[in-house]
């Protein structure tokens, strides 16, 4: 039996070696109840790339909670053809799942990347791949790679090669980023003297609509992420906010309070064709579509208190969906649609908390801080949120279950509002 | 009990790491996302449909006794812009009728001024929720002002929730000084 304490302080040392150069750190609490002990070889010639890529498919198995890393070195060769395996030592040091490969430089300043994975019982292959990429390229084939092996041996698809985006506040000045999944690769889209909130991904990733300030009023934008091209989405009398894509990636839902009180309205992602879907005196804001398209999920006070609702996409009667509590908001749907997580005021606490929409069942996930506006992962398994430690903003991560909690910092400002991108399908 | 000692030891690893030099990350050419905007109010900006600021500054109607600014003189109660609130209330305190008489009858006298109300509320709990309440204050201003005869298209109600503080401390006091409502007139 492992030392638990000493595998998870290995991992952190991992993570913190594969993490020294991003700009988000990222740290785990916890760990997951049965870890799949995974052996990851060093891919053979990669010791002459600028990062082996080993290191950044070990430390995204890891952050996932779901692995444990099986020590791979001291050995008189390393293999990395399936011939050269010798499964008795791998079954000795506890490894279910062994990974091996190659890098090879190719002519034209490309790379051939291959990696398989083997089944250490049962000495079988269980998959394999082959990558011709750049030398840019090659953190990204790493995510793949990763993104592979998590399908594998856990059954959901991986999400290491997503980007994530959120707000940062360095002094007056607000920035809307993205990054890689793993913090990496951190870029502007957006700086502004003005703040910006709620930022919303696209289904397909491209665009990015958010609220930002900057004509001194709450106005809802989309931005492309390739060419930068700006639209304006809601500029109407009174507040725009809240911006929620539908599935299809056609319309958006926001919160408009041009007739009054706020109110979830529908409109095309082009700005036209809008339709009311309230007609509440009450606050109805935070829209979010059904994975199938045929709800929305809002937070409304018309019963007196901030509780969840759902109605049907195209207007009726609306269902309340929270009961326990005064305070419940910032409902998020999971993938699935079974469920959503959403932000439950407890005292002075505010946390994240899941709630199955059969059942009606609430678990929390988060019990200790000031949490807010949580979002799934696309594969239903990880809920990012903002946090709070020592008075600075700062983004965090807990696994769906509530057992696996990461902590990506930055080492200046306030980072809040994030928000997770869908599965990568540009490759 | 181990979780906290492990988190003790992390939190002094990291810590320890903090003090790494930052590089540049390796770049992935086709996921690199285009120049970022930078969004001045004064440059490139779309032209909304309402616009809060405008460059050309509101003429008061000039009396005989002075032709100064009466929203800027500190004798006058339109230089008074605040209208405080209590916790998770939107409801307007008696203090403040005297003011928002005072601004709806300048709105009234002055068909050329046009006032924006911010509501903005404390930081505690979700911000687009703040965003509504804010929202909600601001309206109550606005309402409020109409009833006492401000023409409705001078006026524009919007929220800046708790974007915007004023306070930033994270006590009672600077929460109160946040649950506020400022009037704006447009050019200021």
């Amino acid at each position: 039996m492992p030392n638990p304490i000493r595998t998870l302080l290995f991992c952190a040392l991992l993570l913190i070696a594969a993490s020294a150069r991003a700009q988000l750190k990222i740290d785990i609490i916890g760990g997951g109840a049965n870890q799949i002990p995974i052996a990851i070889a060093a891919l053979k010639g990669e010791n002459t790339l600028p990062q082996r890529i080993t290191d950044i498919i070990s430390a995204d198995l890891i952050r996932s909670g779901l692995f444990k890393s099986v020590d791979a070195g001291g050995l008189p060769s390393v293999p990395s053809e399936p011939q050269e395996v010798q499964y008795p030592v791998w079954t000795a040091r506890g490894a279910d799942a062994l990974m091996i490969g190659s890098v090879t430089a190719l002519s034209g300043g490309q790379w051939d990347v291959r990696f398989r994975l083997l089944d250490v019982p049962k000495q079988q292959q269980l998959v394999a791949y082959n990558y011709q990429v750049s030398t840019e390229q090659l953190r990204t084939t790493a995510h793949q790679i990763a993104d592979a092996i998590y399908e594998k041996l856990t059954g959901d698809p991986g999400v290491f090669s997503t980007r994530i985006t959120y707000v940062v506040k360095r002094g007056a000045r607000y920035e809307l980023q993205v990054a890689d999944a793993d913090g990496f690769g951190a870029q502007p889209v957006l700086v502004s003297n003005e703040p910006i909130i709620s930022p919303s991904w696209s289904p397909d990733g491209a665009s990015i609509a958010y609220v930002s300030f900057q004509t001194k009023k709450p106005v809802v934008y989309i931005q492309s992420l390739t060419t930068t091209q700006r639209t304006v989405v809601a500029n109407f009398k009174g507040s725009n906010s809240s911006p929620a894509w539908s599935p299809d990636g056609r319309r958006l839902a926001v919160v408009l309070t041009k007739d009054g009180s706020s109110q979830i309205y529908l409109v095309n992602a082009d700005g036209s064709n809008l339709v009311r879907l309230t007609n509440s005196r009450a606050i109805d804001t935070e829209p979010n579509f059904s994975p199938d398209g045929q709800w929305i999920i809002f937070t409304s006070d018309r019963g007196g208190s901030p509780q969840i609702y759902r109605m049907p996409v195209n207007g009726g009667n609306a269902e309340r969906l929270t009961f326990d509590g005064s305070y419940n908001v910032s409902p998020r749907y999971a993938p699935d649609g079974k469920s959503f997580v959403f932000i439950q005021r407890n005292g002075n606490r505010f946390n994240v908390a899941l709630e199955d929409i059969s059942t009606k069942q609430v678990q929390l996930l988060t019990d200790d801080g000031i949490d807010e506006s949580p979002s799934f992962a696309p594969n239903g398994r990880i809920v990012l949120y903002a946090s709070e430690v020592r008075g600075r903003g700062i983004l965090a991560a807990v696994s769906s279950d509530g057992r696996v909690r990461q902590r990506f910092t930055v080492d200046i400002g306030d980072v809040r509002e994030p928000a997770w991108g869908p599965i990568w399908k540009g490759h | 009990m181990n979780k906290l000692i492990l988190s003790v030891i992390l939190a002094g690893l990291l810590a320890a790491c903090a003090s790494t030099p930052e590089q540049s990350p390796a770049k992935v050419e086709d996921r690199t996302p285009a120049a970022p905007i930078t969004a001045e109010p004064a440059k490139s900006e779309p032209a909304p449909k309402v616009t809060a600021i405008e460059r050309k500054p509101v003429v008061a109607t000039p009396t005989p006794a002075a032709a100064a600014n009466p929203l800027k003189d500190p004798g006058n109660i339109l230089s008074k812009r605040s209208i405080f609130f209590e916790y998770d209330s939107d409801a307007v305190k008696d203090e403040y009728k005297p003011l928002i008489t005072a601004h709806a009858t300048y709105l009234k006298q002055n068909s050329s001024a046009k006032a924006t109300i911010q509501g903005n509320t404390d930081e505690r709990g979700s911000r687009e929720y703040n965003l509504a309440l804010g929202q909600r204050r601001a309206d109550a201003v606005k309402q409020m002002m109409t009833l006492l005869g401000a023409p409705e298209a001078q006026l524009e109600a919007v929220s800046f929730g708790e974007e915007k503080p004023r306070a930033t401390g994270k006590d009672d006091t600077s929460y109160a000084e946040n649950r506020r409502d400022d009037i704006v007139y447009q050019g200021e």
